[in-house]
């Protein structure tokens, strides 16, 4: 009796240093855990993170401008009229984000940015209904991040060629 | 009396000699119709869903080395039955398809689908926004240089995996039935050919092997299912099964796993914590041709 008693209080302990260990979980509408977010890493253009590799070595300019010298390929296509780098890109820390309320965030964890606006997307994408998952249905799943879709700059989904329409079922016998 | 007896007698006996000629050479030609590789194993061969498990993995063990033979690899027929308390339901979200037809290709390479003559399970349909869900108007033969159109909306049609099929009903020989878990499959080698599934599917979601698949050896997929994706004969009837050699391994269908879009969701409709019940608890939903009653297990929303 003593020794289930003692097996039931260490399978709890096993239990909840497990719950403990487990970093980042995100929440279904209903509550439940969902798996773990195992979003490849964000998709950064060649050789362009961390971004302090540069930046720490210049002077941060919070002014609004247009850029000429560096990052001139991004061109805003994301409320451009309103938002401008450093409304997402910290000033002080050039490898992380910030949220509206100034909290750092990683860019693995840029969904949480995203979902400042876009809110209902962010609930439908946590419950896996937009976006993608990949995987085990009844498993674990591979996430993408809201930025592997679309590029934040202009997020738009890109046209793409579509594949070969199919054969003529009459094909062979005209 | 007597003579006229024996007279009758020799009669009767050649005629039952005729007749036994008559159907031992009739057996033989059967036979010889059937082509060389057609062992008597596989000829006697019963409805599958009807054997015990020895029978079946002895006809699965005779399938693999058949296959193996044929494309050079080493090949697997799995024949797992359904996951207990699972009812399989498939999501496809209208307002993000694009109509790229990744899934199309994706869905020939997964299931060994004829190249030629074309064998696609799925058809990927060209709809007018301002006409809406209009089947008489779509267009599944489009070519454009980019998709999506901005006038176009873009419906991707395979078998609906009904909950009342009605190709199931017509089968004479029961050679497609609907599983526990909800997908209707087709035993290839006990389906006779008659097509009467396929007159009786509203959807256009099963397809006839007109000649002998044409399947290209290095591209050939060994990893099958005995309802599933192993190749298949001249002469039977094939459809969608939701990936059955993939889903009752856990894995996401093919098409599911292709989406770039992530248009497409699959799921448990019993556990109601799945994604799929997620989208009928939340999303606008629609099955085609509801008013068939043939119960879609598979949802368009939006």
């Amino acid at each position: 009796m003593v020794t289930t008693q003692k097996n039931i209080f260490i399978f709890f302990m096993v239990l909840i240093s497990a719950l403990l260990l487990i970093p980042d979980t995100i929440y279904g509408d209903n509550g439940k855990k969902e798996a773990l977010i195992q979003a490849p890493p964000p998709p950064f253009s060649e050789d362009i993170f961390p971004c302090t590799e540069c930046h720490s070595e210049m002077e941060p300019n919070p002014e609004r401008r247009v850029l000429e010298d560096m990052h001139d390929d991004i061109i805003l296509k994301h409320d451009e009229k309103n938002r401008w780098c450093l409304d997402c890109h910290d000033l002080k820390n050039r490898d992380k984000l910030h949220l509206a309320n100034g909290k750092l965030i990683d860019f693995t964890e840029s969904y949480k940015l995203c979902g400042q606006c876009h809110g209902p997307k962010l609930r439908e994408w946590k419950n896996g209904v937009h976006g993608k998952r990949t995987g085990y249905w009844n498993g674990k799943k591979k996430y993408l991040l809201c930025a592997h879709c679309h590029n934040p700059h202009s997020p738009k989904f890109k046209k793409m060629k579509p594949d070969p329409a199919p054969d003529d079922p009459m094909k062979g016998r005209k | 009396m007597n003579m006229s007896n024996n007279k009758i007698k020799e009669k009767k006996e050649s005629r039952r000699t005729f007749l036994k000629k008559t159907a031992l050479a009739s057996t033989f030609a059967t036979l010889a119709a059937c082509g060389s590789d057609t062992s008597w194993d596989e000829f006697f061969q019963k409805n599958f869903k009807t054997l015990e498990n020895d029978d079946k993995n002895k006809i699965i063990e005779r399938l693999e080395k058949k296959y193996t033979e044929k494309y050079g690899k080493k090949f697997t027929v799995s024949g797992k039955d359904p996951i207990d308390d699972t009812l399989f339901g498939y999501g496809l979200d209208i307002s993000r398809c694009i109509g790229c037809r990744k899934c199309v290709y994706a869905c020939v390479e997964e299931n060994n689908q004829s190249r030629d003559p074309q064998i696609h399970w799925i058809t990927v349909l060209e709809m007018a926004k301002d006409k809406g869900v209009d089947l008489f108007h779509s267009n599944s033969d489009y070519d454009r240089e980019l998709v999506p159109d901005d006038d176009h909306f873009y419906f991707p049609v395979a078998c609906q995996q009904c909950e009342n099929p009605p190709c199931t009903k017509v089968c004479p020989v029961e050679a497609t039935w609907k599983e526990k878990d909800g997908i209707v499959v087709v035993d290839y080698n006990w389906c006779i050919g008659c097509r009467l599934c396929m007159a009786a599917c509203p959807y256009g979601a099963r397809h006839f092997n007109w000649s002998e698949p044409d399947i290209p050896k290095d591209e050939v997929n060994p990893e099958t299912h005995y309802y599933g994706n192993r190749p298949r004969y001249k002469g039977v009837v094939e459809k969608c099964t939701f990936c059955v050699q993939r889903v009752r391994e856990g894995l996401y269908p093919s098409c599911v796993e292709i989406c770039p879009v992530g248009a497409r969701k699959f799921g448990n409709l019993l556990d109601p914590d799945s994604e799929i019940r997620y989208i009928l608890k939340h999303k606008r939903v629609l099955v085609l041709k509801e008013e068939l009653n043939t119960q879609p297990k598979f949802y368009y929303f939006y």
